[in-house]
């Protein structure tokens, strides 16, 4: 049972190379969670010192901003796809 | 050449070259250019700008690319028009329009589009890219065409017809099932997937610094002097704070001798407000919204320098409104009626939520005024509040049967 994460060009050096991680699923906050054990480098880019994911990250839960779902409590279910975008295009 | 240093992150300060980039590796934080200014001081004067040719790049040095090989089809130098008509009619003293209608495709962007894809070149991308609610996916196409590179341009499928009609002729016009935030995320995928330059996302810190001409050129065309307060349009944020920038940079440089503070006021439509709900709860965060207005080109729910506008925007004394539709469609009658300037919905937003500040004391009397008109109304036909009468006999009397009583 997992859920997989995209993970952007310019972190993958800190995903051993890997474009996808494949994750146990649950809520956001979880799935993250299990990024950053497991990619400690990686976990320090996306979260900040208290745990929440940085300012100018965006997390995509099958396409829809977390923040219009349950924020970190947003649940991934089996199969679904995260993506981790940095927050600063467009306009 | 140009005296760019380097790309700066905004949050943390880390460096990185002038390349192909556009966030912090760090901490995700939008990246800046930066110059020498010092260096610029040295050089650029008042009578240099003006000896420069008749578009933005009369200011290149403080731009990121050199101008030598810029992909100029004359953007800028946009008139900049005493609008006393419009300052009686809404009880203000000195208002000015910006009409920046006047750019090669009839909107703003053709700033920062002029400065991205000359960046572009110079890194040797042969297809550029953009997420746009339509004026941007104009201006790229255009200029691409015109530098002879290939262009995609992604927008939602619901955009103005007009628009994409005008685009579909130059270039590969994506209609995307969404809003503008799902093409932008879009975007954001495929700048991963493609050796393109998608000019807001991996060239957008120098398609940003385009916008900063548009506060250059309010100050030479106001004889060296800034104005006292601005009200911009408000979409992703950008321009709002580029105009800041624009403004700190002649000062920095010397080109001003007063160093007045210019009060920066924002404007949205009440259908996609979230720079304007963050600024009237004083939040320090700013919420996402699902866009519903006619304002469809400032129709960004999730606006990427929301929180560096809200900033500037209270550091500078000014607020940041929202109108509804039915005011933005008056005050589009208002500005076309009062000035002569046809403008496309964002610039009703513009005029509406001057109408609106003057009404409600924010601006003064006194205040020497700049309003940002941003894109054509030929651009959005079907929202002109005009039902054009039927065609006359070509005859004295059939004029007069129709038209007698009201000359």
């Amino acid at each position: 049972m997992a859920a997989t994460v995209r993970i952007p060009t310019s972190l993958r050096g800190l995903t051993d190379g890997n474009r996808e991680v494949e994750v146990t699923h649950g809520p956001v906050a979880e799935v993250i969670g299990d990024l950053v054990e497991r990619f400690p480098r990686l976990g320090e880019r996306l979260v900040d010192e208290g745990g929440s994911p940085r300012r100018f990250v965006n997390i995509f839960v099958a396409d829809e901003d977390i923040r219009f779902l349950d924020g970190v409590d947003t649940v991934v279910d089996d199969g679904v796809v995260v993506t981790i975008l940095p927050a600063v295009a467009g306009g | 050449m140009s005296l760019a240093k380097s790309l700066i992150c905004r949050e943390c300060s880390r460096t990185y070259d002038l390349a192909a980039l556009y966030f912090c590796d760090w901490c995700f934080g939008p990246l800046e250019v930066t110059y020498d200014y010092e260096t610029i001081a040295a050089g650029i004067t008042r009578e240099g700008i003006a000896d420069g040719p008749p578009t933005l790049w009369r200011y290149s040095e403080l731009l990121p690319v050199d101008s030598g090989d810029a992909v100029d089809l004359g953007a800028g130098l946009t008139p900049l028009t005493r609008a006393d008509r419009l300052a009686r009619e809404i009880g203000l003293g000195e208002v000015w329009v910006k009409n920046d209608t006047l750019n090669p495709t009839n909107s703003f962007k053709d700033r920062p589009v002029t400065v991205a894809l000359t960046k572009a070149v110079e890194l040797g991308l042969s297809t550029v890219a953009c997420a746009s609610t339509g004026n941007l996916a104009n201006s790229v196409a255009a200029h691409a065409a015109h530098a002879g590179l290939r262009s995609h341009v992604f927008v939602p499928g619901d955009i103005e017809p007009s628009k994409i009609v005008a685009t579909a002729a130059l270039g590969n016009v994506v209609r995307v099932d969404g809003s503008y935030d799902d093409v932008n995320r879009l975007c954001s995928q495929l700048v991963d997937e493609y050796p393109w330059g998608i000019v807001n996302v991996n060239l957008r810190p120098y398609y940003a610094e385009g916008s900063k001409t548009i506060a250059f050129e309010t100050v030479e065309q106001l004889g060296w002097r800034l104005p006292d307060h601005v009200v911009v349009p408000v979409a992703s944020g950008a321009l709002l704070t580029k105009i800041a920038k624009g403004f700190e940079e002649l000062i920095r440089v010397g080109l001003v001798d007063d160093t007045n503070n210019v009060r920066i006021s924002g404007a949205q439509a009440a259908g996609c407000s979230p720079v304007a709900t963050a600024f009237e709860e004083g939040a320090d965060d700013i919420r996402p919204q699902k866009p519903s207005t006619i304002a469809k080109s400032l129709a960004i729910g999730d606006p990427a320098d929301g929180l560096y506008a809200l900033d500037v925007v209270r550091k500078s004394g000014g607020v940041v409104a929202s109108v509804s539709d039915i005011e933005i469609i008056e005050a589009i009658s208002l500005l076309a009626a009062t000035e002569g300037i046809l403008t496309e919905p964002a610039g009703g937003v513009t005029v509406a939520t001057l109408v609106k500040l003057a009404r409600e004391g924010v601006i003064s009397r006194d205040e020497r005024v700049v309003v940002y008109v941003t894109g054509h109304g030929l651009k959005t036909p079907e929202v002109i509040p005009v039902a054009p009468r039927p065609p006359i006999r070509a005859s004295v009397d059939g004029f007069n049967e129709t038209y007698g009583t009201e000359v």
